[in-house]
């Protein structure tokens, strides 16, 4: 059967990640198509949805105001996999907490039980690119771009954590939800878009 | 994957480190231009104290511009305008969560110097600042922090992005309320890229070669981004840009997103007419959504526009021969 796969397009990096998943459905040989998304009525039709990277605040309150937070928030409790990144991670979590600011009271999915804390590295001029490692998925080395980037302290008894940086947790898993403080559609690797287009086709068949 | 590629491995601003022992690089194309892609689709908005960033960030901005004054207020002053003052700069950074920018004068690399020290997220190497060299902008490479720089057509573009740049934003007609200039540049950079697709597509090298020489840039970088039909880093819209129906007609224009100067914190309304650009530019495409936005604001609220062809200062001639 063939799939439907969304990229949230409210704000940040949409293109990349149609063209990062597109080449994971083609490497992987599957049918399916990769699509951008907004309304609530487009994320409805979908069998799995990338959260893009971006402006946490700004993807937060936009998806409000036409609705698609709600229907997404349903989607993905009734099983739809979902790839967070960065931005999107902050978006699936259920606190957020500044580095430098503190709480903040943005709009969240409440979805993942962690304790997530934004610009975790730094500002910009200490975003990095570094190798990092996904070994519980098969992924032993991957260039993690990280960009103003979040990490999660610590996680709730349901989350597994994929990949630790420096003892900082980068990526996590909680059944058909993955989590990333780093960005993969900004490198050409699609090994990590792959994991998630099987993990959509699974779910889906 | 990322098309927007582009590196040179001798750039001074790549830094090597080892974070408890593991290597890392910060500083590299990836990492500089990987930032202006997760402002994709967003407003940046210029402001000048802590209240008006909050009020930004509360809107839904990706991101805050700091300056001394406003574009407009530039305008009015005259005198030479400077970067910003570096304690206003910290404070906002320590009271807003989205990244902060601040602007530095054309050529100007210790200004740049001390912006990248003060540690905001972007600096913007900016004609509304006055000039402080003529003839040559900064070299970008040599900076760990990203540089933005202003364009008006893809030659100009094309020469930011060979010395470093990070991000390109159509320069406009800064301070003026009058979005016809924004529109100028953005359609011309447009016009230009097909022209120079369908000569790469037509397999004329001796024709992009002219171009090149033309344009005053490598053949190389004419030739990728020829191959790609955009510019190889993220393209903004700014100057003179002061309501929603503004914003999303250059986002109907191909754009990556917006920049708002004066628009904003010179109109009386600032607050709902923040969100109701942030509003138009994410949802440009659906009129509703755009009528919506524009009925957030009133326009005998809006900053009063300026006839671009009767002003004394012409901000986008600025480092332009360069």
């Amino acid at each position: 059967m063939s799939l439907t796969v969304g990229v949230l397009s409210i704000q940040g990096d949409v293109q990349e990640n149609v063209l990062s998943a597109k080449s994971a459905i083609d490497e992987l040989g599957l049918d399916g198509n990769v699509v951008d998304v907004r309304t609530p009525e487009e994320i409805s039709q979908l069998d799995g949805l990338i959260i893009p990277g971006g402006e946490s605040t700004t993807i937060g309150h936009l998806s409000l105001v036409n609705g698609s937070q709600k229907v997404m928030k349903e989607k993905i409790q009734s099983g739809m996999p979902v790839l967070g990144i960065c931005a999107g991670m902050i978006m699936l979590s259920n606190t957020a907490k500044d580095r430098i600011v503190g709480k903040t009271d943005q709009p969240l999915l409440d979805i993942l039980d962690i304790k997530l804390e934004r610009n975790s590295f730094g500002r910009q001029k200490e975003s990095f690119e570094s190798n990092i490692s996904m070994d519980s998925i098969n992924i032993p080395k991957f260039n993690g771009v990280f960009i103003r980037a979040p990490s999660v302290s610590d996680v709730g008894s349901d989350v597994e954590v994929l990949s630790k940086f420096n003892e900082r947790i980068v990526a996590v898993k909680k059944g058909n939800v993955i989590g990333t403080a780093f960005h993969p559609e900004l490198t050409k690797d699609t090994a990590l878009h792959k994991y998630f287009i099987n993990l959509v086709n699974t779910s889906k068949n | 994957m990322l098309p927007l590629s582009g590196e040179r491995l001798d750039a001074k601003g790549i830094v090597s480190d080892k974070i408890n022992s593991i290597d890392t690089l910060r500083g590299s194309s990836t990492v500089k231009r990987g930032f202006a892609h997760m402002l994709k689709n967003g407003v940046v908005m210029d402001v000048t104290n802590v209240e008006q960033a909050q009020i930004a960030e509360e809107a839904g901005a990706v991101s805050v511009m700091v300056l001394d004054k406003l574009p407009s207020e530039v305008r009015k002053a005259g005198g030479v305008a400077r970067t910003a003052s570096i304690r206003i700069i910290e404070e906002i950074m320590d009271s807003v969560t989205i990244p902060v920018m601040a602007k530095c004068r054309i050529g100007h690399v210790n200004e740049a110097l001390v912006l990248q020290e003060t540690d905001v997220d972007m600096i913007d190497e900016s004609e509304v600042l006055t000039p402080a060299d003529e003839l040559r902008h900064i070299w970008k490479w040599d900076f760990t922090t990203p540089v933005v720089n202003g364009a008006r057509s893809l030659a100009e573009a094309l020469r930011r992005i060979e010395e470093g740049a990070s991000m390109i934003r159509t320069k406009g007609e800064p301070g003026t309320g009058n979005v016809a200039e924004a529109i100028k540049h953005i359609k011309k950079v447009n016009d230009e890229l097909r022209t120079i697709k369908s000569i790469y597509d037509s397999g004329d090298n001796q024709e992009l070669v002219r171009m090149a020489r033309e344009f005053k840039v490598s053949y190389d970088i004419v030739e990728q981004t020829a191959k790609l039909g955009r510019l190889p880093v993220v393209n903004f819209a700014a100057g003179g840009i002061a309501t929603p129906a503004d914003a999303a007609y250059l986002m109907s224009l191909g754009c990556d997103g917006i920049f708002v100067g004066s628009g904003i914190f010179n109109s009386d309304d600032a607050k709902e007419r923040a969100r109701a650009i942030v509003l138009a530019t994410t949802f440009w495409n659906e009129s509703d959504k755009v009528k919506e936005a524009q009925k957030m604001i009133d326009e005998r609220q809006s900053m009063i526009g300026l006839d671009v062809n009767t002003l004394e200062l012409r901000m986008q001639d600025r480092g332009g021969s360069a």
